[in-house]
C-alpha cells in the first residue's frame, strides 16, 4: 500500500539519503577492512588526510573530482531527457581522441590561444558525435539507449586500440602511445597559474580544465532550468504525451540533449589529454563515465549535488591511493572495492532505503 | 440477507430493537494527508438492503472516504461497523471478507481474459484451475439467473460493450459474496440507455438485498436510483436525506455551499466565416483499421460544435489530429484557409501558429507536465514565445508577471506560481490549462471533455469563459461525454459512432434521449421501434 504514503521531502531525499548511502557503504567497508585487521577509524582518517590534508592531495583530489564532474553532467543532462547514457566511458575517451589528433596536426603551427580553444571544442564535437549515433538510433530507429551506448563504449575501446597500435603510435616505440605535444599544446597545470601570481603550491595533475568544469555546472543548470530547450528536455524526459501535446519534438530532445551528454564526457578527454598526459594514450578514462553515473544519481542530477559527489568520489580516489600507499596491507583492489561499495549503494541501490525511510517518515509524522 | 445472528452483538445500536442493524455504520472518521484533513468526522449510516447515494464535489472527500471503507487507507480515528459488527478493514481483502464490493470507475479488468477467467481471477481454488473454473462457471450462472445479469461467460472481455463489462465487475463483487457493493460514478463511460438499464440492475440488487452505495456527481441519477443521499463538502458530511424528501436544486447548495446557475447558452447568434474545415479525413490505427472515417465538419467564428459520443468512439483521435498531434491519413483540415494534407507534415507548433488553442481530455498526462511548476505549466506550448524569452534564456520576471496575472484572473488556486502542477486539484489544474489557451486569444479552440472530473463551482466558471469566448468570434469545438454540457453549450451537435459523424442535430432540438439513442447509432426509424421503451 505505498501508494498511499506521503513521498519524502525534498531534504530527506536530497540529504539524509545520500548520507545514508555512503555510511552503508562505510559499514561494509570497515567490516572488509577489519577482516584483514585494519581499524576502519584509522582508514579513514588516512583517507581524509590523503585527499584534504595538505595541498598535493587536494590537487589530486580536485582533479580527480574535475573527471566525475563532467562525466555526472553528462548523465544528468541525458537523464532530464529521460534517457539513461551508459556510454561516458566511450564518449570520454572518442572526445580524447579528437584532441589529439587536433593536436598532434596542429601543434607545431599554432599559437596556444589558438590551440587550446581547438582542443576543447575537438573533445566536445568527437564526444557529441558518438553520443549522436546511438541518439539518433533510439530516436528513429527504436534502439534502446542503454544497450546502444553500452555497445559503443566496445567499439570506442577497440577503434582507440587499433588507432594506438597500428597509426598513432610514436615510430621507434615500444609502448603505444602518441608524441609529446608541443608545450603551446598543453593546458597549463593550477601549479603552474599559482606560480604565475606568486603562490606556490606544489604539484599535482590538477590543471585549469576545473575552471571550465565549474563553467559547465554553471551552463548545464542555465540550459536545464532556464532555457527554452532545457524546458523541451525536462519536459520530454517526464511526460513525452505532453511534450508533443505543447509541440515539442521529443526526437530532436533526444538528439540535442545526447550530444551535450557526450560533449559534456568528451571534455574528460580534454582534461587527461591537454591537461595531464599531453600526448594520446590508451585507457586514459580509467573508468571515470561509468562512476559518473553514481556520481549524477547520487546528486540528483543537479550540477550542485553533482559538484558535491564529485568531490566525495575525488576524495574516495585520491584518498584510496593513499590508504594503499601507507597501510602496506591494504591492497590496491581493497581500495577499489572500497570504492566499489560507495557506488553500488550510492548508484546502483541509491533508493533501496527510500520505501523503509518513508514509511519511517510517515508514522513519525 | 439474514442478519437476524448479528443483531444480538448491537446492542448498543440506537436503531429500532426490531429492524436490523445497518450495513454499515462509520462513526467519527478522520483522515488526513500532510495539512490537508481530507475527511473531518464523517458519520455515515447505510442501512440495509438500500441505494445509498453519496454526492459531493471533487476533492469533497467521497473518494477518501470510500477508499477508507473498501480498505485502501486506514482512517486516523473513527470506527467501521459492518452490519452491525465492528470490522478492522485494512486491505482489500479484509474489505471483500466484510462482504464489500467494490465497481471502480475505470474497470479492473484483464481485456484479454474470458469474462469467466476475470470474475474467479484471484478466488481460484486448489491447485488444479479445471476444478475452480467448473465450480465458479456453476456459480456463475447461478448468479446471473437470481439477479438477472445475463453475460456470455466465454465472451472474450476486451469484446464486449462498456455496459456489459460493468456488469462483470459487478458480478466479480457478487461472486465474492459481496452483501455491500460499492459504485463509484458508474455512469461516466454509459449511454443514458445503458445507464437505464444499470439502473435496473441495481433495483433488482437492491430488491435481493444487496445494499449499494453509488457514488456521483450526477444528481438526477441521485434522484431518479437511491433511498437515501448524503452530501459530503470539504471532507466534512453536510446531509443526511432521504431522496423522496428532497431536490436537485436543493442538493447542488448543500454540495457547492451557496445558489449554483445552471448553464445556460445565450441565444444570440455570433456566427462568422468558416475558421475550421474538416473534409473526408481519415485516421488509420496501427493495425490499419480505421479510428476515424470520412470526417466531414466545419466551425464557424462565434459557434460552439459540441462533439456527443460514447467515449472511444474516435473523439479523442479527433481532437488529436485537430491539434496537431496525430497525422491524418486522408483528407485534408483547413484552418484559416492554411490546409493541411496527409503528406504535410506538421505538429502541435504548427497549429498554435494559426492560433489553434487545444484544451485535451487529460489533463494529467497530456496537458501539462505535472512534475513541472505551475509557472511551467502555464508557458507549455508557448515557451519559444517572444514575450517569454530574453535572448538565449526564458525572462523570469515577464513569465512569473504572466503567471501571476493568469493565476488571479481565472482563480486558480493555491495561487502560488512555484507549486508543483501535481499538487493542485483537478479543478485547478483544468483552470490553469485554460488560462494558458484562453488567454492567447485563440481563434479556434479545440477542447476535450472541458468540466471531466471539476467540481459545480469550476464547472460553472469554465462554461462561462467558453460562452465568452464564443461572442468574441472563437470557432469552438468541443468534445464531451457529459450530455448536459453538450446540450448545454453546443450551438451545434455532431454525434460520433465508431470513428464516423453520424448524425447532426441543431443545439436547440437536441434531447438527451434522441441523442443516447444516436449516440448508440441505435436511430434508424427501424430499430429505435425495438427500443420503444426507451424513446
Amino acid at each position: 500500500m505505498s501508494d498511499l504514503l506521503q513521498p519524502l521531502p525534498r531534504w530527506i531525499d536530497v540529504g539524509v539519503i545520500p548520507v545514508l548511502n555512503v555510511s552503508m557503504a562505510m559499514i561494509v567497508s570497515s567490516i572488509l577492512l577489519l577482516v584483514v585487521g585494519i581499524e576502519p577509524v584509522e582508514a579513514v582518517t588516512i583517507m581524509l588526510h590523503g585527499a584534504f590534508g595538505y595541498d598535493e592531495g587536494i590537487g589530486y583530489t580536485l582533479y580527480y573530482a574535475t573527471n566525475f564532474v563532467f562525466t555526472g553532467l553528462a548523465v544528468a543532462i541525458a537523464f532530464h531527457a529521460g534517457l539513461f547514457n551508459i556510454g561516458g566511458e566511450g564518449q570520454a575517451y572518442i572526445g580524447g581522441l579528437g584532441v589529439g589528433l587536433a593536436m598532434l596536426l596542429l601543434d607545431s603551427s599554432m599559437p596556444a590561444f589558438l590551440l587550446l580553444p581547438i582542443a576543447l571544442i575537438m573533445a566536445a564535437l568527437f564526444g557529441g558525435a558518438w553520443a549522436l549515433i546511438p541518439a539518433y538510433l533510439q530516436a528513429y530507429r527504436g534502439s534502446h539507449i542503454v544497450i546502444t551506448t553500452i555497445m559503443f563504449n566496445f567499439i570506442a575501446s577497440a577503434i582507440m586500440v587499433y588507432l594506438m597500435v597500428n597509426v598513432l603510435i610514436m615510430p621507434g616505440q615500444q609502448s603505444p602511445q602518441t608524441r609529446e605535444f608541443a608545450e603551446s599544446a598543453q593546458l597549463p597545470f593550477m601549479h603552474e597559474v599559482f606560480a604565475w601570481f606568486g603562490v606556490n603550491i606544489s604539484q599535482s595533475p590538477l590543471n585549469l580544465s576545473i575552471v571550465w568544469a565549474v563553467i559547465c555546472c554553471i551552463g548545464l543548470w542555465l540550459f536545464i532550468w532556464r532555457s527554452r530547450w532545457g524546458y523541451e528536455t525536462r519536459a520530454v524526459g517526464f511526460n513525452e504525451k505532453a511534450a508533443v501535446y505543447g509541440g515539442i519534438n521529443p526526437k530532436r530532445v533526444v538528439l540535442i540533449s545526447m550530444c551535450i551528454s557526450g560533449a559534456l564526457a568528451g571534455f574528460v578527454g580534454f582534461n587527461e589529454i591537454s591537461g595531464v598526459h599531453h600526448r594520446l594514450i590508451l585507457n586514459f578514462t580509467a573508468g571515470y563515465g561509468f562512476t559518473g553515473i553514481a556520481v549524477s544519481l547520487m546528486g540528483r542530477n543537479h550540477p550542485v549535488g553533482i559538484v558535491l559527489a564529485s568531490l566525495l568520489f575525488g576524495m574516495l580516489y585520491q584518498g584510496g591511493a593513499e590508504l594503499a600507499f601507507e597501510v602496506p596491507t591494504v591492497t590496491r583492489e581493497m581500495v577499489v572495492a572500497i570504492q566499489g561499495f560507495v557506488i553500488l549503494f550510492s548508484g546502483a541501490l541509491a533508493y533501496m532505503s527510500t520505501p523503509f525511510l518513508t514509511r519511517l517518515y510517515n508514522r513519525w509524522k | 440477507m439474514n442478519h437476524s445472528s448479528q443483531i444480538v452483538e448491537s446492542a448498543e445500536q440506537t436503531v429500532a430493537e426490531m429492524s436490523p442493524p445497518p450495513a454499515i455504520e462509520l462513526r467519527n472518521i478522520n483522515k488526513s494527508f500532510g495539512a490537508v484533513q481530507a475527511n473531518r468526522n464523517v458519520d455515515l449510516i447505510v442501512q440495509a438492503g438500500t441505494i445509498h447515494g453519496i454526492v459531493g464535489e471533487n476533492g469533497a472527500g467521497k473518494s477518501t472516504l470510500m477508499s477508507i471503507l473498501y480498505g485502501f487507507y486506514e482512517a486516523d480515528e473513527g470506527s467501521i461497523q459492518i452490519n452491525g459488527k465492528p470490522a478492522r478493514i485494512n486491505s482489500s481483502q479484509a474489505a471483500i471478507a466484510a462482504g464489500i464490493g467494490m465497481v471502480h470507475q475505470h474497470f479492473m479488468l484483464v481485456a484479454n481474459f474470458s469474462v469467466l477467467e476475470n470474475v474467479m481471477m484471484g478466488a481460484e481454488k486448489g491447485f488444479l484451475l479445471k476444478n475452480s473454473i467448473g465450480q465458479a462457471r456453476r456459480k456463475l450462472r447461478e448468479l446471473s439467473e437470481n439477479y438477472s445479469l445475463h453475460v456470455d461467460p466465454d465472451a472474450l472481455t476486451d469484446d464486449l460493450p462498456v455496459g456489459q463489462q460493468q456488469r462483470v465487475e459487478i458480478l466479480k463483487a457478487l461472486f465474492r459474496s459481496a452483501g455491500i457493493l460499492i459504485l463509484d460514478e458508474p455512469t461516466g463511460v454509459l449511454t443514458p440507455q445503458e445507464t437505464e438499464q444499470l439502473f435496473k440492475i441495481l433495483s433488482s440488487l437492491r430488491d435481493e438485498g444487496v445494499t449499494i452505495i453509488l457514488i456521483t456527481h450526477k444528481l438526477r441519477e441521485i434522484m431518479a436510483i437511491t433511498d437515501n443521499v448524503s452530501v459530503m463538502r470539504d471532507g466534512e458530511m453536510v446531509a443526511h436525506c432521504q431522496t423522496a424528501e428532497t431536490s436537485t436544486a436543493e442538493l447542488a447548495e448543500l454540495m457547492v455551499g451557496r445558489k449554483v446557475s445552471a448553464a445556460t447558452r445565450s441565444r444570440e447568434q455570433f456566427l462568422g466565416d468558416i475558421r475550421l474545415k474538416v473534409e473526408n479525413l481519415s485516421v488509420a490505427g496501427s493495425l490499419g483499421n480505421k479510428l476515424l472515417d470520412d470526417i466531414n465538419l466545419e466551425v464557424r467564428s462565434g459557434e460552439i460544435v459540441g462533439i456527443a459520443g460514447v467515449s472511444g468512439n474516435g473523439q479523442s483521435e479527433l481532437l488529436e489530429v485537430l491539434s496537431g498531434i496525430r497525422p491524418l491519413s486522408q483528407g485534408q483540415i483547413t484552418i484559416n484557409g492554411q490546409q493541411f494534407k496527409a503528406e504535410d507534415s506538421y505538429n502541435a507548433a504548427d497549429m498554435r501558429e494559426l492560433k489553434v488553442a487545444h484544451v485535451p481530455e487529460d489533463r494529467h498526462r497530456t496537458g501539462m507536465v505535472t512534475a513541472m511548476s505551475a509557472w511551467e505549466s502555464l508557458i507549455l506550448g508557448y515557451h519559444h514565445d517572444s514575450r517569454y524569452n530574453k535572448g538565449i534564456l526564458f525572462d523570469q520576471a515577464a513569465i512569473h508577471e504572466e503567471a501571476e496575472r493568469l493565476i488571479k484572473e481565472f482563480d486558480v488556486r493555491p495561487g502560488d506560481p512555484e507549486i508543483k502542477s501535481a499538487n493542485m486539484s483537478g479543478g485547478n489544474q483544468q483552470k490553469l490549462i485554460l488560462a494558458r489557451e484562453i488567454d492567447k486569444s485563440p481563434e479556434v479552440l479545440i477542447v476535450g471533455q472541458p468540466t471531466r472530473g471539476v467540481d459545480i463551482g469550476a464547472i460553472e466558471f469554465i462554461h462561462g469563459q467558453l460562452n465568452q469566448l464564443r461572442q468574441r468570434g472563437c470557432a469552438i469545438l468541443m468534445v464531451s461525454v457529459e450530455l448536459d454540457e453538450v446540450l448545454a453549450l453546443s450551438d451545434r451537435i455532431l454525434v460520433i459512432f465508431d470513428g464516423r459523424i453520424v448524425a447532426e442535430v441543431n443545439g436547440n432540438e437536441a434531447d438527451t434521449m434522441t441523442l443516447g439513442l444516436m449516440m448508440a447509432n441505435a436511430h434508424e426509424p427501424r430499430s429505435s421501434q425495438n427500443l420503444k421503451g426507451d424513446a
